[in-house]
């Protein structure tokens, strides 16, 4: 009986010749991750375990990306302490001011996270680097403390559900429609305490950009963790970049899983999942006439090079509907690099939007675009809960970029062929 | 040890945005938090909330964010416990961590409205609705979770930990 890809991963970690779903294991990490909202909690944790010093300098990333730029003093506070850590424990990944990103578009791209590995980050899109073939999960500030200091966690074995995508994707549905359409029919509880594991041919020819955005919403799902297969795809991503060795690993052919669904993406239209959870999906088409006040594209979803071109291609020539605020944030500096020497910036500004410094700010109703009570928002973010982006009576209605700029252009929502037609 | 409060009762899917919204997470400890507690959902609550009363809800509670501000700012407010359906696993994670006791048991949530009061033994894992008279018995913890509950939370259980 073969085995899971996270089973291997974690097998490997715990120096066992074999672990089983259901099984409790005590692992080493590789890489260990917090940001300017959930380190301060670590550090205070950390402090109060009485260990000097964290277990591996190499190993602890930290990242100002949520409220920063510093949006308010409690916040450039929260920075500071985190910055105050990392000189005082001489960590060489301690991200901010023009060497930030968003944490999860920044560590694969820096090629601090690699296939095979277990990363944990006091964030719960720390999924995101399942598209690399590592088993990485979100945990509290607590856990992460113990593993700044310790180098390891305990982790139970998950379950995993095997989903295999086949079938010619429709022009403009990518990683995001297949996403929210996989959570329409999994349920924000579906995978819960277990792993996805994203298969097929369909993933074997969907790029590195397009993975990042599945595995980011594994969670959710409910989901552990989301992971792709190792391929050319992911070993041209990762040459170059990868910053130490690092080993691959595979699930069997016999591996036994919990269930295996069978997706035709031929079928899949562009998706908008509505308030206020991100199982609504449904077509863009059977959207109705929902008028909208703002429009983000960014985020730990959506901010990567693939995702801007898209936005690009929609609002090229067009203009933001006088209504809307349309704010595009690139994922990190390099992505704002490529988009400037791509043109995209120029066709952005042209078409009335907003582009800013990276930051994860208007997810989660952070800054840079909060919204009033009764607005609604257009958002290639993950989350669509009650009050995520601004006020409690606020809306956020997600999709993918190319959905996202059409709406901006339209004032309400709509599909990227209706516009361009 | 014996909890009793009153019952704030809530649905499936309560997620950790509207347990303490992100507008809030520039402030990290309980008592700065727990004003805002359940602000998204029920803004009266954190008002109205006495020491020791309970939230129960459905599936999935604790859902989305890995924030831990959300159990830290239920135990800044007075909560005692959390019966749900499920819990999110990252919620569980982190209320255990935190020391927020946490019981699984869908009858007795099925069964509790929101002003029942309640009186939980946490080492018997027994729910007692004291104003239906039906008692619970809530799903058991793993043996590895129970450790770090006997040893008071993660952060001392890993420095025993360290010392042996």
């Amino acid at each position: 009986m073969g085995h899971t890809t996270s089973e291997k991963i974690l097998a490997a970690h715990a120096q066992e010749e074999e672990v089983r779903a259901g099984q409790f294991v005590e692992v080493d990490v590789d890489i260990v991750l917090s940001n300017d909202i959930t380190a301060p909690i670590s550090i205070r944790e950390f402090e109060r375990l009485g260990v000097d010093e964290v277990f591996d300098p190499e190993r602890v990333v930290l990242v100002a990306d949520h409220f920063a730029p510093n949006k308010d003093i409690k916040s450039a506070e929260q920075c500071l302490a985190m910055r105050r850590f990392a000189r005082a424990q001489e960590l060489p990944y301690h991200f901010e001011g023009g060497r930030m990103g968003i944490e999860h578009v920044l560590l694969p791209e820096q090629g601090l996270v690699l296939p095979g590995d277990i990363v944990v980050g006091a964030d719960s899109h720390t999924c995101t680097y399942g598209a690399l073939g590592s088993f990485a999960t979100g945990m509290g500030s607590t856990d992460i403390a113990v593993t700044m200091a310790t180098g390891r966690t305990w982790m139970r074995v998950p379950e995993t559900i095997r989903i295999v995508y086949y079938g010619e994707l429709k022009p403009w549905v990518g990683g995001k429609d297949l996403i929210l359409y996989t959570i329409g029919l999994l349920g924000v509880g579906g995978a819960r305490y277990q792993a996805i594991e994203f298969a097929g041919p369909a993933m074997d020819s969907l790029s590195m950009d397009g993975r990042f955005t599945m595995a980011n919403m594994a969670i959710e799902a409910g989901a552990k963790t989301g992971l792709f297969a190792v391929d050319d795809t992911t070993l041209d991503y990762v040459d170059g970049r990868a910053a130490r060795p690092y080993h691959v690993h595979q699930a069997d052919e016999d591996a036994v899983y919990v269930q295996t669904l069978e997706i035709d993406v031929s079928t899949i239209e562009p998706q908008v999942a509505f308030p206020h959870l991100p199982e609504n999906a449904r077509p863009v088409s059977q959207s109705g006439d929902v008028r909208i006040d703002q429009v983000i594209v960014g985020s730990c979803t959506n901010g990567r090079m693939e995702d801007l071109t898209a936005a690009a291609a929609v609002l090229r020539g067009r203009q933001v509907h006088p209504d809307v605020r349309c704010i595009v944030i690139p994922g990190s500096q390099q992505v704002y690099m490529d988009a400037l020497r791509a043109g995209l910036v120029e066709t952005f500004l042209g078409a009335g939007a907003v582009f800013s410094t990276p930051t994860c700010g208007p997810c989660l109703g952070g800054h840079m675009g909060v919204l009033a009570g009764g607005e609604r928002a257009v958002s290639t973010t993950n989350r669509n809960f009650r009050g995520r982006m601004g006020h409690r009576d606020s809306e956020v209605y997600l999709a993918g970029p190319a959905v996202a700029a059409a709406s901006a252009v339209a004032g309400r929502i709509a599909g990227p062929e209706e516009v361009l037609a | 040890m014996k909890l009793r409060g009153q019952v704030w009762k809530y649905g499936d899917n309560v997620d950790t945005d509207v347990i303490i919204p992100a507008r809030y997470l520039n402030l990290h400890t309980a008592e700065e938090l727990a004003p805002h507690c359940m602000e998204d959902i029920d803004p009266g609550f954190a008002e109205a909330v006495q020491p020791g009363d309970m939230i129960v809800a459905g599936e999935n509670f604790g859902s989305g964010s890995s924030r831990e501000h959300a159990p830290l700012a239920m135990k800044g407010a007075g909560v005692s416990c959390v019966v749900a359906h499920s819990f999110a696993r990252i919620f569980y994670r982190n209320a255990i961590n935190v020391g927020l006791p946490i019981l699984e048991s869908p009858e007795a949530v099925d069964d509790t409205e929101r002003g029942h009061q309640l009186e939980i033994d946490l080492e018997m894992g027994r729910i007692h609705n004291l104003t239906t008279g039906d008692i619970y018995q809530a799903d058991p913890y793993p043996p590895f979770m129970m450790k770090i509950i006997d040893a008071g939370g993660l952060v001392p259980y890993t420095r025993q930990g360290m010392r042996s």
